[in-house]
């Protein structure tokens, strides 16, 4: 029998058993008219799709593409801005510029320690803090209002809140070292605080994501495993974390690259210097400092290879799991 | 299940714990904002002023430059806020409910820009913002805020359209509404909400933000007050500004706060919606 | 109230499927006809076309005899009660009930004595005030109706309005369905995929299948004398037992044993071209413990098979019966291949038969029975057309 025109949702022959036997082919014959008026309403749907969509891309377009390209471009060429008269091509000099110079490579060691650890350390203390804002039998509301507030507030003043603390004579905290100990002036000490202050500041965003992923996990699978004999902690690791992996890798993935920026406790905590300097900082003082565009502009690109490279291996990892994925719910 | 007492008093002190932890370092900058300038740096660090005195608050508001500060904040923000609104509704009405090709790539798109570096922009535009005289204006730091915070918005917007009962269009229209009354009277009450949250999220974004507010002003005229802040200079060359940056931060800090009250429930969600479908 | 008639309604989506294929229709003034199929049959379609919500490819669609096709669902003032209640959420039952009635424009006290007439009837009057979310499910249910009542409209359309309800609430429900659609005598066209449903509820009953009417009949009709394959398996619970048969020239040949022909079946058959195989279809209902039967008065056919599994209804058994020999499969096969995806029917395997049994009857499961079966509720079916030839 020839197959029969698809019907919505029924996956079998259309006309093996409702169809009399004599119906005829309605792929054929009067459907022409048909086709290119149903197309016409596919375009139109195409067409509004792209028409709303088009200001939000024109201008996500405008702002990154078009600079990070003008940026490879002004890399490319000598451009200082105390000699404007002396810009000119000069190929990949300013990238050997840059990667033979000892500040890069300590500006990226610094922002790859500061990255890995605060993010480290959030994932521990965001998963204790979203367990305990799960299991906790009383005051869920007030907890989360109460850490919503470090989210919310306003980075600079989260630095300073912390750099005060820490000044010798002015802060609570440093009132509790050794007397004449300045740590925000000694290049470990100071990463371990700014580390600390990036962990305070947004472990409550990582707390709340996890929270959102603990609620997927259904309770009877839980209290399945625990008729099956499983402990607290064998509960953890083998049901509730792989069920909520999703929800934990998006958040690594949002944390990590946002850590990998880290520009603004840096600046105000100790300014970038005795060596605590990220590369948002060094391009900074590059093109502020230094005013040097094309030195700058080589080290934009190199930040924004790095941030790819992350992203990438990130999304590797994730497989189809990608999120966004989820957004792509239209159909 | 019956509760124990002690059970009780363990959570309470965990949370009791989890509360300071966030609060504690907020308080402090209160506490130091309403020392007098003669005691920090004197009273050994202590969270609790020993004369409370509106002199730092005094200071800030006498001169012009933070009011004028303050105001660019929410000008820059409000603007970049509703820009970004209004452009990420479209795209995100476009993503739920319609078909195109091209979806996916419009969603890769806006989570590559999410996670932009910023500082790679930085040097291009300021050449570029330069070169076409918006360096330094409202317009300059408008233009890089929305385009962060779209992603932000078209992610969490999509995420809420997703949850409209949208069949209540149908419904709307078999009780007589035409498109317009359907979308007027039934969608736009029910979508009102999500718009809120995500305007409040991108304008938390805008607030916030440093690094393009450093970089791409140069003058009191469009600087914001992050950035105003940083740039504190002492009544005289001795004396650390410090009461006065306290006093400050918390002069910015209200905005958020209030938000945080208000909206928690919300912001919770347009934070955490979409993230776990992943 | 209206007449609705539908004149070789179809409907194609864009990405080129059928859903609806040629669907002819007449709806009386006041008339309750109840859309019924699996689910994918073209039911709610067909629902959507006549309410507006979406195009029609081609045919017309008629009410009181005016061309609708291309009104807009808002000028056609008909009503529908949606599967998930559709409320807005956002105002209260009051104003879900007044809504359609604002955007008609009426005046604030014609408004307040139609919601609250409405709302007596449905005996929503406490609830006035409340939001949907605050309501229970039957409660919802009967906003969702009050806002079809309210406005008068010449018919109403209901899409499954009460398959999110529990049974027996949906029972209540059913019983104050029929009640309210009698009494407004409402032009009504009714989409459920439950077939119980349908026979209780509908004037008459239109059994769909894969975008093509299958039958349209009352609830009688379609029992009685289903026109294939497809209704009688999807009309009668449980489902109408089909074994393979042979037709030897006044007799037909099956696992249960042979068959006399009546005259009527014989002159049936023989004005078709039909071969020799065939399916006969036997309800669950023409059979009886043999124990149970005067063999004198009843005449019919027996035979014995075994027990495998037995089920009480209360009123009735049921008793699923393994038989020995199945033989020619084939036409069965495929018979039962059409069947099944219509999901109509339990799967049961070829030499399994399905009986009503009397309460009173002795069978035990893994023993033999002796069953009784009534000759003349035998229906044969064409194998490959799926036609009922009897009929």
């Amino acid at each position: 029998m020839s197959p029969g025109p698809e019907v919505r949702d029924v996956t079998r022959d259309a006309a093996s058993a409702g169809a009399p036997p004599s119906s005829p082919d309605v792929t054929e014959g009067s459907t022409d008219p048909l086709q290119r008026r149903r197309s016409d309403a596919a375009r139109a749907e195409r067409r509004l799709g792209w028409a709303l969509c088009a200001p939000a891309v024109i201008v996500m377009l405008a702002v990154t593409a078009y600079p990070i390209g003008y940026a490879v471009y002004l890399s490319l060429r000598r451009s200082d801005l105390r000699f404007p008269d002396a810009a000119r091509f000069i190929g990949l000099d300013n990238y050997v510029t840059v990667l033979t110079s000892a500040y890069w490579w300590d500006a990226l060691a610094v922002t790859a320690l500061i990255t890995i650890a605060s993010v480290a350390i959030e994932l521990v203390l965001g998963m204790t803090l979203a367990l305990v804002m799960h299991r906790t039998i009383w005051g869920r509301g007030t907890v989360r209002t109460a850490i919503l507030v470090p989210y919310g507030l306003v980075t600079v003043v989260a630095a300073f809140s912390w750099e005060y603390a820490w000044t010798p004579d002015i802060g609570y905290l440093a009132a509790l070292l050794p007397a004449g100990s300045a740590p925000l002036t000694e290049t470990w000490q100071a990463i371990g605080l700014i580390i600390l202050a990036e962990v305070w500041k947004t472990t409550p965003f990582m707390a709340l994501l996890l929270l959102a992923g603990l609620a997927l996990v259904p309770e009877e699978l839980l209290q399945a495993a625990k008729i099956d004999g499983a402990s607290a902690w064998k509960r953890f690791t083998k049901v509730t974390l792989p069920l909520m992996m999703p929800a934990v890798l998006v958040a690594l993935l949002f944390r990590t690259l946002d850590a990998f920026r880290v520009f603004d406790s840096i600046y105000i905590m100790t300014g970038g210097s005795q060596g605590t300097g990220s590369v948002s900082i060094l391009g900074y003082n590059n093109l502020f400092t230094a005013l040097n565009l094309g030195v700058g502009s080589a080290i934009s690109v190199l930040v924004f290879i790095c941030a790819a490279i992350i992203a990438f291996s990130f999304i590797k990892l994730f497989g189809t799991a990608a999120p966004g994925s989820a957004l792509d719910g239209g159909n | 299940m019956a509760i124990s007492s002690r059970q009780k008093a363990g959570w309470s002190a965990l949370n009791v714990l989890v509360i300071l932890w966030a609060l504690f370092p907020v308080w402090w900058i209160v506490a130091l904002s309403f020392k007098a300038p003669a005691d920090i740096g004197t009273d050994g660090g202590s969270p609790w002023p020993t004369d409370w005195t509106l002199q730092n608050y005094a200071a800030i508001f006498t001169t012009t430059d933070f009011i004028r500060a303050l105001v660019n904040s929410i000008g820059i923000a409000a603007i970049a806020t509703a820009i970004a609104v209004v452009l990420a509704t479209m795209a995100a009405y476009a993503i739920t409910r319609l078909r195109f090709p091209g979806k996916r790539a419009l969603i890769g798109l806006s989570l590559l820009i999410a996670m932009f570096p910023q500082i790679s922009l930085v040097s291009p535009l300021f050449d570029i913002e330069r070169g076409i005289g918006i360096f330094d204006t409202w317009i300059g730091l408008i233009v890089p805020y929305t385009t962060f915070s779209l992603p932000l918005a078209i992610y969490i917007l999509s995420a809420f359209f997703r949850e409209i009962p949208w069949e209540l269009e149908k419904a709307a229209k078999m009780d007589g509404a035409t498109p317009f009354q359907a979308f007027r009277r039934v969608i736009a009450p029910l979508a009102a909400p999500a718009i809120v949250t995500t305007a409040i999220l991108v304008f938390i974004f805008c607030w916030n933000d440093f690094l393009f507010a450093i970089s791409l002003t140069s003058t009191p005229r469009a600087r914001t007050a992050p950035a105003a802040i940083a740039f504190f200079t002492g009544s005289s060359q001795f004396e650390q500004p410090i009461g006065s940056i306290a006093a400050a931060a918390v002069v910015i800090t209200i905005p958020i706060v209030i938000f945080v009250l208000f909206f928690q429930r919300r912001i919770i969600s347009g934070l955490t919606s979409g993230a776990v479908k992943g | 109230m209206a007449e609705l008639v539908l004149d070789g309604v179809t409907k194609r989506y864009p990405d080129g499927a059928l859903a609806v294929y040629r669907m002819n229709l007449e709806v009386g003034d006041g008339e309750f006809v109840i859309l019924v199929g699996p689910s994918g049959c073209g039911k709610t379609t067909t629902l959507n076309m006549i309410a507006g919500l979406e195009d029609i490819t081609d045919g017309e669609l008629r009410i009181d005899g005016e061309v609708v096709n291309d009104k807009a669902p808002k000028d056609r003032d008909i009503a529908m009660v949606f599967q998930n209640y559709a409320l807005y959420p956002h105002l209260t039952v009051r104003d879900n009930l007044a809504f359609p009635l604002t955007l008609a424009k009426a005046s604030p006290d014609v408004i307040r004595e139609k919601v609250e007439g409405a709302a007596r009837v449905l005996e929503l009057t406490e609830h006035l005030e409340r939001k949907p979310s605050q309501l229970s499910g039957g409660q919802r249910q009967r906003v969702a109706m009050g806002r079809a009542i309210v406005r008068d409209p010449k018919a109403f359309l209901m899409d499954e309005p009460l398959s999110n309800l529990d049974a027996k609430l949906r029972m209540q429900m059913r019983t104050q369905l029929s009640r309210i659609q009698k009494r407004l005598d409402a032009t009504t066209v009714y989409v459920t995929h439950d077939q119980t449903e349908a026979m209780t509820l509908g004037d008459r009953v239109v059994v769909m299948r894969a975008g093509h009417v299958q039958q349209i009949g009352t609830p009688r009709e379609l029992y009685d004398s289903p026109t294939n394959f497809f209704v009688a398996g999807f009309i009668g619970s449980p489902a109408m037992n089909f074994l393979p048969a042979t037709i030897e020239t006044d007799r037909l040949r099956t696992p249960i044993g042979d068959v006399r022909l009546t005259d009527a079946q014989r002159s049936a058959l023989e004005s078709r071209d039909v071969g020799r195989e065939v399916v006969a279809g036997l309800r669950p209902e023409a059979f009886e413990d043999a124990a149970l039967v005067d063999a004198s008065r009843a005449p019919g056919g027996t035979f014995t098979a075994t027990v495998d599994i037995l089920e009480s209804t209360g009123p009735d058994v049921h008793a699923y019966l393994e038989l020995e020999d199945a033989r020619g499969g084939q036409a069965l096969l495929e018979a039962q291949g059409a069947e099944h995806d219509g999901n109509a029917a339990d799967f049961r395997s070829r030499n399994q038969v399905v009986v009503r049994l009397d309460p009173e009857t002795q069978a035990r499961e893994g023993h033999p029975l002796k069953v009784w079966f009534d000759p003349r509720k035998l229906y044969i079916f064409d194998p490959r057309s799926t036609e009922n030839l009897v009929a």
